[in-house]
């Protein structure tokens, strides 16, 4: 059963043509940043990540075991797990079944193929196996008390945070790809770097002032985000994010696994670019409630044309009300069988 | 000495008086020369909110009781002296009649009450603040109602493709002032609480102009030739918030209304008040 919401604008953007970055595009291609490639810089000198960045990337967050003790694909293998990729998202490149709710397919999803610019086989690089590590017995229980939530929910506030359009793994950090829609902008000023965030149209701003983290008293969805510069690297240290937000990242094809956490939380996150259309991106996550040990990881996000489209979710969210119907209905005629025994 | 100092002081306190008159249209070419972003432009960059109740309604109004009779004062809506500039907004007859339904069921029409991203202007004047973010290539706004956001684009751009909440933004800068045309507006915005609404025939000019450092006198002329006779304009001063570390919080509201707009659909509606 699949719970994930149809939201009107979503096809249209597929079909987001190049039109605002044309330009930037045109300038940054793959042949001319391999030439002499100077970091660029704001108005007021710092370095300048803006633009818009996708994240889509065919290296999945954790390392499949078919890939195990292989920490970086060969130019080769990349090319061949591309395919791979491409033959997987393929699968679904049919019409969706008649009746049946929330059958995506290929034209809908725009999950990425390519591995990662530094080739890595998974988005977590530590554990140097690539696996999120175990959570805590006390984690376990309550995320499987949460997935069983989402499996037979009660009420709306049970569903995904996905479902209720409060949020999706690219938002609150560890910012992760989803399967759609992985877009971001930069914008910075003298004394903050905005990321807007396509999915749900929130804004991550982040003040370089050196101000102190908000009480802990006060908890945010996207918690508490402070940054200065480290060189040419952009560091985020976030705090006071709350036991709902930074739990359950619905990954691709892995709706009962995502990665959990809870409110305490730590994420200090770094942005570089490499080169005119890449951005690498680093987390470190520390949980000491939720994980029996820390874990980083990293991806590349790549250049993208845009535009980014105002993702409307929770104006046009008609999938969540027939979710809870289809609960309710399910029940009743759970309950006709017993009473027909 | 003595004198100059008090001089500077009489001059401060001109300025700071000067700076909480609101602007009459027209004198908008105010010599004011306030910061500048590296590029020349005056810096708009900053935490800002409106500070009016023209949320409850655009034009005049007097104080009255509230909705929810639980609420008592805290809930009954305040008194404003109006935004909008000869206080008529121009109905056509038809579109009168609506906006007259529209303000009997204000208390469940209101796309406020859904958390729906509210549109432009609206977005300006909710009372809540919104920061805005002035690069080069964009200038980017984020509101803290219902985190919607707008991105102006300082370049030429195509038609949108597509109706948004927001709209598309395109601005550019006449002297000092930065004006933003905004189109591609969906209809199912409001202006307000009192049912003022247009179609998604709604055109909006904005003009944000810099009268002081902590002061943005804001104008929005309104054009909608499917409701309105004739443009008209709104217009009113922004505050900057400069409360030390100020920032935007969060109102992630499609949290909030979840019971409104699903409790029916629960296994114990029992639980729904």
């Amino acid at each position: 059963m699949s719970f994930r919401i149809l939201i009107s604008l979503a096809g249209l953007m597929l079909a987001a043509a190049g039109t605002e970055s044309a330009q930037t595009a045109a300038k940054t291609s793959p042949a001319a940043a391999k030439k002499a490639w100077t970091p660029p810089r704001t108005p007021d000198g710092q370095p300048d990540l803006q633009g818009i960045w996708n994240s889509a990337t065919g290296t999945p967050v954790e390392r499949p075991d078919e890939l195990k003790g292989k920490e970086f694909f060969t130019p080769q293998e990349s090319l061949d797990w591309e395919k791979t990729m491409q033959a997987r998202n393929k699968k679904d490149d049919k019409p969706g079944d008649p009746g049946v709710v929330g059958t995506y397919n290929d034209a809908f999803w725009e999950m990425g193929t390519k591995p990662v610019k530094t080739l890595r086989t998974s988005i977590v690089i530590d554990p140097p196996d690539g696996k999120i590590p175990a959570l805590t017995p006390a984690a376990t229980a309550a995320r499987q008390q949460k997935v069983d939530r989402i499996l037979h929910p009660d009420g709306p506030e049970d569903l995904g945070l996905g479902d209720q359009c409060l949020m999706f793994s690219t938002g609150a950090p560890p910012m992760l790809p989803y399967n759609y829609n992985s877009n971001y902008r930069i914008v910075q000023t003298k004394d903050y770097v905005a990321i807007y965030v396509e999915m749900v149209h929130d804004t991550r701003i982040i003040p370089l002032d050196g101000r102190k983290h908000l009480p802990s008293s006060v908890r945010l969805w996207y918690g508490d985000s402070v940054g200065h510069w480290e060189g040419e690297t952009l560091v985020v240290d976030t705090t006071n994010l709350t036991d709902k937000s930074s739990f359950y990242f619905q990954l691709p094809y892995q709706v009962t696994t995502g990665p959990f956490a809870d409110e305490n939380m730590h994420v200090v996150e770094r942005f570089r670019r490499l080169d005119a259309d890449t951005i690498l991106y680093q987390f470190d996550v520390d949980d000491p409630t939720a994980y029996v040990r820390p874990w980083k990881g990293e991806y590349t996000m790549s250049a993208a044309p845009g535009p980014i489209f105002e993702y409307a979710c929770h104006e046009g969210n008609y999938g969540l009300p027939d979710v809870l119907r289809g609960a309710r209905a399910q029940e009743k005629a759970a309950a006709g069988a017993k009473t027909r025994q | 000495m003595r004198r100059f100092r008090d001089t500077m002081v009489g001059l401060a306190v001109t300025t700071m008086a000067l700076a909480l008159c609101p602007v009459p249209a027209g004198a908008q070419s105010s010599a004011y020369r306030g910061p500048r972003t590296k590029d020349g432009r005056p810096d708009l960059s900053g935490i800002w909110q409106a500070l009016n109740t023209a949320n409850w309604d655009l034009q005049a109004h007097a104080a009255q009781a509230g909705h929810v009779v639980a609420l008592g004062a805290q809930g009954a809506e305040p008194a404003g002296i109006g935004v909008v500039e000869g206080g008529e907004i121009p109905y056509l007859p038809a579109a009168l009649a609506q906006k007259k339904a529209n303000y009997e069921k204000r208390f469940t029409d209101d796309p406020e009450i859904k958390c729906y991203m509210p549109g432009v202007p609206r977005a300006t004047y909710l009372p809540f603040p919104f920061q805005i973010l002035q690069s080069q290539k964009v200038i980017q706004i984020s509101y803290e109602f219902a985190a919607s956001a707008r991105t102006i684009f300082m370049q030429k751009m195509p038609p949108a493709p597509v109706d948004s909440w927001m709209g598309q933004s395109v601005g550019h800068w006449e002297g000092d002032t930065l004006v933003v045309d905004v189109t591609a507006l969906i209809d199912q915005t409001w202006f307000d609480r009192a049912g003022n609404f247009h179609s998604d025939a709604l055109h909006v000019v904005e003009r944000y102009t810099p009268v002081s450092r902590d002061v943005i006198q804001y104008e929005a002329t309104i054009e909608d030739p499917k409701v309105f006779s004739r443009p008209w304009k709104i217009s009113m001063p922004l505050y900057r918030h400069v409360e030390k570390d100020a920032r935007l919080m969060e109102f992630r509201c499609a949290q909030f209304v979840e019971e409104l707009l699903y409790g029916q659909y629960r296994k114990t509606p029992a639980r729904s008040k």
